[in-house]
Formats: structure tokens, sequence, C-alpha cells
């Protein structure tokens, strides 16, 4: 193990190289908080034992800082449009361009959905929250300073439930929880692409001031398995929420790990940053190499720096990013331009303010949807299927819809159908990377053919060849096809009927018909 | 602010002229109404700390964090004297009394409508950079490190 990370180690040095060069020294991120750890991390024992020689565990310890962007038509404090492609520096107001003689005017839209974040992540709203700058130098960042809630957030102290399966079978879930210090609003920064070649920046603000959720966890997690389960659930919930896209790969959802270990009874080892973490696959990857890494170099007598470190997907390991900024400081200060934020709940709502600029905690409350966790409950009880299957069907986007129609349709127990959408259809849409929405068969005809299967004219292997023959026989979904094969099939079934015939040949006659297309 | 605005005064070389303590007013304070007409700061010097020279490490931090460039021994006595005329805020007895961090407390914060209503002037916006590369603007790198001019550190050491 050691020997492979040196080898791995080693093939990172030419990249960190050019990772620097590429990544230019970005300062930015705040303090992590470090606090006491409410759970003690033991899924599948949690600890690490020090390879061969068998010396005392190291206990890993993982927080994360995640960066989620406001699903909102305009920016945070000005009004220009969001959008994620578009010409370069068309998306921009004088203000994003921090030209003198501008102010911050906040976005309604913003304060509800960081209040909804909030209470759907069991937070308290602060009623009043206030506004901060937080300076530092960077060429995507105009005005010099970046507007945040540092001081009084909106929203603090909450919790996040994620559920993770202790083995690979999908049989047994465990449920764990990891606690939310807080949400604040802040401004986004620009984007800056790297021309190594010209040695220059070319900078793009059309992101910059789009509205941003910081929510910090505290360092409740013990493993990679843990942050990805974690992060997936609160990208389920900020969907669910519409308060963030959260699409990994579209930046709306950024995610900063910081990682330590320590002994048993220790205090808390030095922290690494990791950044650069593209999906919740590699999150889990560059965690967990990031552990092994600092095991690893404790354990050969080496220290851990409190630096940060970049995540290099093609390699799977971290290289570190920066060397000689230090800690940096970043002269916090109140917003001098921008009044407290005061929220409102049903009792002390005012008379006769206008109600355009009142935010009602408790109004926003009564309308947030059922959150993912609420979901899963109510097909377990309503269907009878089983947690695991609840969790694949949710965590997939549209397949708990597909599952409601076809049991609408078709005669077929739910617990029978579910294993029919999470086996059959949802094993064929995963290999050809397919979403529910581009399935080549509709919950219309999956349900006609369970019927069939029901009504025993079908065996389940000749249920199972149709499927199959029918998901790729149709690549892309048309309407027209569809419906194509649903009158066929309705043929099929008249002429099985009138045939008398053998389940082979109702078999038979729906295959030559399907291929026939 | 304050401080800013008492430049031209800093510059001129004199004292500015001693203006009475603003005292924090309304309904929060109530444990320390002043008791008739504003009155002139006490001259006694007994609250406000030491004056105390400011060390080339803390000057080299300001330089390198606010991109100021303290240049020679008139920019740091400037800066001498800007803090010790911050200073005379601790004259003030604030005890149990909670910072007020901005003027407009009691100001109630607009909130804007989720509209589109800025954007598309990308022309204007080229317009103010010297260079600029297919519509992006054209920054170095990366951030350039502070250079320390061998005279400059020589200055800021000598002068300790």
């Amino acid at each position: 193990m050691a020997a492979v990370l040196a080898m791995v180690a080693r093939g990172c040095g030419g990249v960190w190289r050019r990772l620097r060069q590429r990544c230019a020294v970005r300062p930015g991120s705040g303090p992590f908080p470090r606090g006491e750890r409410a759970v003690a991390c033991n899924a599948r024992g949690g600890m690490m034992s020090a390879g061969k020689s068998g010396l005392t565990p190291w206990i890993p310890v993982v927080g994360l800082e995640i960066h989620a962007q406001i699903s909102s038509n305009s920016k945070l404090f000005s009004g220009s449009q969001v959008q994620f492609a578009a010409p370069p520096n068309s998306l921009v107001s004088f203000f994003d361009a921090s030209l003198p003689g501008t102010l911050p005017v906040l976005n309604r839209r913003c304060v509800e959905a960081a209040v909804m974040t909030g209470l759907a992540l069991n937070c308290h709203i602060n009623k009043k929250s206030l506004f901060d700058r937080k300076h530092y130098f960077y060429a995507d960042l105009p005005a010099g300073y970046q507007i945040t809630q540092q001081r009084v957030p909106i929203a603090v102290n909450g919790s996040l439930s994620y559920s993770l399966c202790i083995d690979n079978k999908m049989s047994q879930m465990v449920t764990k929880t990891v606690r939310i210090k807080q949400i604040q609003l802040e401004q986004d920064s620009g984007k800056s692409l790297h021309d190594d070649a010209r040695s220059q920046t070319l900078v793009d603000l059309n992101r910059a001031g789009v509205g941003l959720m910081e929510l910090v966890m505290e360092p409740d997690m013990c493993c990679g398995e843990e942050a990805a389960a974690a992060v997936r659930e609160l990208q389920l919930i900020l969907q669910t929420l519409g308060s963030s896209q959260a699409v990994m790969a579209e930046g709306q959802l950024r995610v900063d790990a910081n990682v330590s270990v320590h002994h048993p009874g220790e205090p808390y080892g030095v922290r690494t940053e990791v950044k650069n973490i593209n999906s919740i696959r590699f999150l889990a990857k560059a965690v967990d190499y990031e552990i092994q890494r600092q095991i690893e170099e404790l354990g050969n007598g080496g220290t851990i720096s409190n630096e940060t470190r970049a995540f290099d997907s093609k390699l799977g390991c971290t290289v570190p990013m920066r060397d000689k900024e230090g800690k940096q400081d970043y002269r916090f200060m109140p917003e001098p331009n921008l009044p407290p934020l005061i929220l409102y709940d049903a009792k002390s709502l005012p008379a006769n303010m206008n109600h355009q600029q009142v935010i009602n905690i408790d109004w926003i409350r009564e309308r947030l949807p059922d959150l993912p966790s609420v979901k899963r409950e109510k097909l377990v009880e309503q269907y009878g299927i089983l947690p695991e299957h609840s969790f694949t069907l949710l965590n997939e986007d549209g397949l708990p819809e597909f599952f409601e129609n076809v049991v609408k349709q078709t005669q077929m127990k739910p617990k029978k159908v579910i294993g029919w959408i999470l086996n059959d259809l949802l094993s064929y849409l995963k290999q050809h990377s397919l979403t529910v929405k581009e399935s080549p068969v509709s919950s219309f005809l999956l349900a006609d053919l369970l019927n069939l299967l029901e009504k025993k004219e079908i065996s389940s292997t000749a249920a199972k060849q149709v499927l199959a023959t029918s998901l790729s026989a149709f690549p892309h979904t048309c309407k027209q096809a569809r419906d194509l094969i649903a009158l066929l099939l309705c043929y099929v079934e008249m002429l099985v009927t009138k045939w008398d015939g053998t389940e082979d040949a109702a078999v038979t006659e729906k295959n030559w018909c399907l291929q026939g297309f | 602010m304050r401080v800013l605005s008492l430049g031209r005064w800093l510059r001129a070389g004199r004292v500015p002229p001693r203006e009475p303590a603003s005292r924090p007013s309304g309904h929060r304070h109530s444990g320390h109404r002043p008791q008739g007409p504003p009155q002139e700061l006490p001259q006694g010097p007994s609250q406000v700390p030491p004056q105390q020279k400011v060390s080339v490490e803390v000057l080299e931090h300001l330089e390198h964090l606010a991109l100021v460039d303290f240049r020679d021994s008139e920019g740091v006595e400037r800066l001498q004297k800007a803090i010790q005329f911050a200073d005379q805020l601790h004259e003030v007895n604030t005890d149990g009394v909670e910072p007020m961090d901005s003027v407009l407390e009691d100001r109630c914060l607009y909130l804007r409508e989720d509209d589109v209503t800025e954007g598309n002037c990308t022309k204007e916006l080229l317009e103010n950079a010297r260079e600029t590369v297919e519509e992006y603007f054209v920054a170095p790198p990366g951030n350039i490190p502070l250079v320390k001019l061998e005279g400059q550190k020589t200055f800021l050491q000598g002068s300790k």
C-alpha cells in the first residue's frame, strides 16, 4: 500500500507544477469550524488500522463546506440574469463589475431560498442577520471583497440525516446525521480561464454576484462514503425544494472537504482542505485518498501541514495547491450599505407593511414540499416496498413517478412491480447512461406487459425477453414509436386470445412484431 | 469613517479640532443617557492606550493586505497619528453597551423582486479595460506577490 501511494505521489509531482499554474492561487475559503464531534463514527468500525504494524488505530475526521448556487432569475444584489452558458460578460451589471457609484439591492427570492433550505435542514432561522465584507484580491472579484454573512448568518444549528448501506448488497441501511453549523448568503465570484500559453488569465464576470448559500457542516463524518451520501441527500433536498438545481457538473454545487486524522483520545489532527472536486463519486475518492495519505505520512514519521490541496481526478490523488500564501486575513467588516435583514413569523408580522417587503418564516414553512425522507416513508407505507427499494427509487430523477404510474395501470402487486423497475428497467438505463425520461419503454407499456404476465398469458422469462428487446429496439424515445408498440401489443394480445396457443407462440409473435421495427 | 474624513487635517500636519464624543442615542442605551448637552472630552489621556510604534511586521502585513505603500517616514508617521486619533474612542465608557455597527440599523432593508432588469452591456464594460481578448477581461496569471524593494526594507527596519 505504501509502495503504491509512493508511486502515485511521485507521479503527482509534475502534475502539481502544472496544476499550480492552472489553478493559480485563489484565496477565499473561510475558516473551518472545529467543534466537538457529537456523533462518533463507527460505521464498519470507522477507525482504520495503521497498516501492518497494527499500532493504535486512526480516526479520520471529515467536514464539508458546500456552496450551492441559488436557483433564481437574477443575481443576489443586482438585476442581471443568472444563466449557465452565455456570451462572456453579457450578464453583468455595473454593480457586478464594481463600477463606482453602484450599490447592492437584495433579491427577495434568494432570501426565501435560504430560509426554505434552513427550515428543511432543521435550522434555527435568525430573525435578524447581518451582511459583512470579506476582503481579498483576485482578478475575478472586481470589488476586492465579497459580501457574505460572517457574524450572524441567516440560519444556524441544523442537521442533515442521510442513509448508507452497510454492505454492498443494499440490504442493510443505516441512518446517520451530520450537524449543520450555519447557512449563509453570499456572492459568487466571476470565472477565471487560465491561459498558460500567453501567461494571462481571462476573466468572465457572468457568474460574479450570483447568489450562493454556503452550508457549513460540522466534522461528523469519517470517510468518503459518508461524505458522498450526505452530499447526495443534500442535493436531493435542494432539488426538491427548488432552492438550487444542485448540478455539480455545472458548478451549481461545489464541495470542499476538510480532512484530518487522529488517535482515539487525542485531540484532532491538523486538517487539510481538499478542493476541485467535481462529482459525488470524486468526493468519496478524494476524501478516502486524503485520509490514506495522512495516515501514511504520519505513520512514516512525517507531519501534516494545514494546507489546501486539489484533487486530480485523472490520477485519483490530491496535490498541494497553495504554498506561500499562509493564513489569509480577510479583514471582515460590516457591509456599510446594507441594513440588517429582518425576517418575520406569524406572531411578529408587522401590521402596516407592504407585504412584498415582508418575509414570513411560518408562511414558507407551511409551503415546504415533502422532503425526500418523507417521500421514501410514504412509498414504503403506501406500497409495502422495502426501505432500500424506496431509497433507490428516489435516487433517480423521475423514477418514483414512473413506478407509481406503472402500479396504477397494472394489477400486479407493487412489491413485484418494484423488482421489474429496479432490476430490469433501471439496470438497462444505467448501462446505457439514460435518464428515466429517456426510457425507450414508457410506464404504460411496462404496465401492459406486466398485466400479461399477471394474467399468466406469458411466462416470466418471456416477459423479461420482451422487455429487453423493446428496450434495445428503441434507443431514442419517440412518442409515435411508443404508441405504435402499444397498438402492436394490443394486436398481439388479441391474436393470443383468439389463437389459444401456447406461451411460446405468444412470445414468438410479440418478438417478431417488435423486431419488424 | 471619521479617520478617513479627517485625512486633510492629517496631511496639513495640524491637530484636528476636538469633537464631542458621539453619544449613542435611542432606546437601547438607556443606561448611558447624556445628562445635558454633549460635553467636551476629558483632556486627560488616562484611558487612551499609550502611543506605540507600529512594528515592521505589522507594516508589511498591512501593505500586503491593503496594497498601500508606506514609502517613507512621513507615511508611517501619518499612520501613527491616525491610530492615535482613533484611540480616542477608548475614552468613552462602553461597558454593557451593545456595539452599533451601522447607522442604518433601524432602516428597512429593501427587498427587490426577482426580475431581470440589467445586463447586456458588454461593450460598455469592456471599454473600461485597457486590454481585452474576445470579450474577456485580461488579468495576469495569478496574484503577483509583492516585491520587497531592498531600500524600503532597510528603511522600515531602520525606523524600529
